[in-house]
């Protein structure tokens, strides 16, 4: 009964008086691999003469080997072989007897060809589509709802709750937001130094770079940033939540969830988003004036002199105006498919991705409706 | 007297400054339904996932199957992992899987079976467990707390293990269900010549199947017997236990 005992082997030998099927070794689950493809290969020449099976050389069998060695049994008899057992140990007549005890039923048969419709299938996504819009509406009503009442009584307002998120989507995400925000104003500087350098216009990469940065680059891009890294998380804690049914418990308890869990994210980062892209502005400005100065000769003084002049206050205003309808779009998609997830874990994932691809989509396309109102709008 | 399957001499377990085991000692005979039980905190949930490999104790020796656990290689940790099933607490079915697949994962992966031959052991370990037959397309979350031990256990029983280590198999089960689950697991032993390890705390089960037990207190093993040679132990832990106001009922009736 050690791991060196023989594995399960099948002799097959012709005799006048039948085919002789010795069995030998350890007929257990994990073993069977050398017989399976000799049973598969036993077919109709077998009939010629009676089939006789031995098994008295077997040193140990276990379900998984007995039902392998039954399948073919049957298999042979639907051919109509004469078959008989000889050298059964007590463990398989043991076994036998337990089949015996639990006769398996026939499957039910699995539904048909549902899979590979596609008018089923575009049933299925437009229905799942609709119904996700209708749950939406309802999170934003609950959500709404839940607001107007804390507006009414400030002071169910959960405010350590909100720094805590603050403190936990914009502080600790500043190391990486001056990262990219530094080199989006690296990458402007150098791209437009190169073709102003062609015209001598050398001082008007102080205006691309303070406009471009303030008006689009630096919301765009710390949202997009906060999307993967706070969307995802707000997803991935309400979801893991759900799972281990913390948040039944506090429905239970007479905790609302949009109270305790969503209002709170929605709000830290309503707030926190505006003075992210705020500080994304200046390390973007400063990444493209460090450029300035090395390759254009532009001093810092006359980079920020420049700067003052003609970037105008506005731009700058707008970049900010984005921030809380960003974060808005983004913590209320991460909290809603958060609570999007069933039971099972692997929906964690797959609602975290769909709340990231959700909310970067749906912060470009608020950005570009931004562009069309306010250039329409003369601003 | 056969060799024990299971042998545990002088584990000492620390949590921090916790000490769960402070030598704890006790061996496990071929074929017999062994229990281990004590109060919550005392460790014995410890003790069990020390024996399928799961904790390893600061000190002391753990046999299983005639290996020491803290010598092995991984050559020999992977094939005394193929010789036991083990039931968790919660069932811990793989919740992306069917029933069907969460059973027949360890053959698929350590057997070389024909996809139709797997799919009848798994109907066979489904049946034998007492699951209908539809049972075996749905998912865990949509099954009743009773439903996912038992597909837990058909799980445990995919390889034909001669080890079944399980965590309170009857939690969270009414009587009736108990009940059965409890025949169940005698009805395997005898079948499938199984040895039972089981933490429980459910006393129907100690009076009606279980052959030897250990109650693990103050660290170390306080008893370890049958039952009619623990049930007359003075120490206070096993007075507490069996002549508290639901053991009385039970002793009295079980006698």
């Amino acid at each position: 009964m050690s791991r060196r005992d023989p594995p399960a082997t099948l002799d097959v030998s012709r005799r006048d008086d039948g085919w002789y099927l010795t069995a030998a070794g350890d007929w257990t689950a994990e073993r069977l691999e050398a017989v399976v493809g000799p049973l598969r290969s036993l077919g109709r020449r077998l009939c010629d003469r009676p089939v006789v099976w031995d098994f008295s050389a077997v040193h140990r069998i276990d379900s998984a080997g007995l039902l392998l060695w039954l399948h073919h049994r049957r298999r042979l008899e639907s051919l109509g072989c004469r078959q008989r057992v000889v050298g059964q140990s007590a463990e398989l007549r043991r076994l036998l007897e337990l089949l015996r005890d639990y006769p398996v039923e026939a499957p039910p048969p699995p539904p048909k060809g549902r899979f590979f419709d596609p008018l089923t299938a575009l049933g299925r996504f437009v229905v799942g589509g609709w119904r996700d819009f209708i749950a939406f509406l309802a999170f934003l009503g609950e959500d709404f709802v839940t607001l107007l009442r804390t507006l009414r009584h400030p002071s169910e307002l959960r405010v350590d709750a909100i720094a805590h998120h603050i403190q936990e989507a914009g502080i600790r995400a500043l190391p990486i937001i001056t990262l990219t925000s530094f080199l989006i104003g690296v990458v402007i500087a150098y791209q437009g130094a190169v073709q102003l350098q062609k015209f001598g216009a050398n001082l008007f990469v102080v205006d691309m770079i303070g406009i471009s940065v303030t008006r689009e680059l630096a919301p765009l891009i710390t949202a997009i940033v906060v999307a993967g890294r706070t969307g995802s998380a707000y997803t991935a804690e309400l979801g893991v939540m759900k799972i281990t049914e913390e948040i039944d418990a506090m429905r239970v308890m007479g905790f609302e969830i949009h109270r305790f869990l969503v209002l709170p994210r929605i709000l830290a980062l309503m707030i926190a988003l505006p003075l992210m892209i705020f500080f994304a502005d200046l390390i973007g400005i400063l990444g493209g004036m460090v450029v300035a100065h090395l390759h254009l000769n532009l001093s810092f003084s006359e980079f920020i002199h420049r700067t003052q002049n003609v970037v105008a206050v506005k731009h700058y205003w707008i970049g900010l105006l984005k921030g809380p309808f960003f974060a808005w779009l983004i913590a209320t998609v991460g909290c809603f498919r958060g609570l999007q997830v069933s039971r099972d874990t692997e929906s964690i994932g797959r609602y975290t991705t769909i709340s990231v691809v959700n909310a970067i989509f749906l912060v470009i396309a608020c950005d570009a409706l931004f562009s069309v109102v306010l250039t329409e709008l003369g601003l | 007297m056969t060799e024990p399957l299971i042998r545990v001499e002088g584990v000492v377990t620390r949590f921090g400054d916790n000490r769960v085991h402070d030598g704890v000692s006790l061996h496990v005979r071929q074929g017999e339904i062994y229990a281990l039980m004590g109060g919550s905190g005392s460790g014995k949930s410890t003790l069990l996932r020390e024996l399928v490999l799961l904790h390893r104790p600061d000190a002391g020796r753990i046999e299983v199957l005639g290996k020491d656990l803290a010598r092995i290689d991984w050559r020999e940790a992977a094939w005394l992992r193929r010789q036991w099933g083990v039931l968790f607490q919660s069932g811990a079915l793989y919740s992306s899987m069917t029933v069907a697949q969460n059973v027949a994962m360890t053959l698929r992966e350590y057997s070389a079976l024909p996809p139709a031959v797997m799919d009848e052991v798994v109907r066979l370990k489904l049946r034998m467990v007492g699951l209908p037959a539809r049972a075996a397309e749905l998912y865990p979350a949509e099954l009743s707390g009773g439903m996912v031990k038992r597909a837990a256990l058909a799980r445990a029983l995919a390889m034909d293990p001669r080890l079944l280590f399980l965590d309170e198999p009857t939690s969270g089960l009414d009587p009736v269900s108990a009940e059965a689950f409890d025949q169940l697991i005698v009805k395997l032993r005898d079948r499938l010549g199984l040895t039972v390890v089981m933490v429980t705390h459910d006393l129907d089960s100690l009076f009606t199947i279980v052959d030897r037990f250990a109650v693990l207190g103050d660290g170390k093993v306080v008893a370890e017997g049958p039952l009619d040679e623990v049930i007359h132990n003075p120490h206070p832990v096993i007075r507490d236990f069996f002549w508290g106001a639901r053991g009385r009922l039970r002793t009295h009736h079980g006698q």
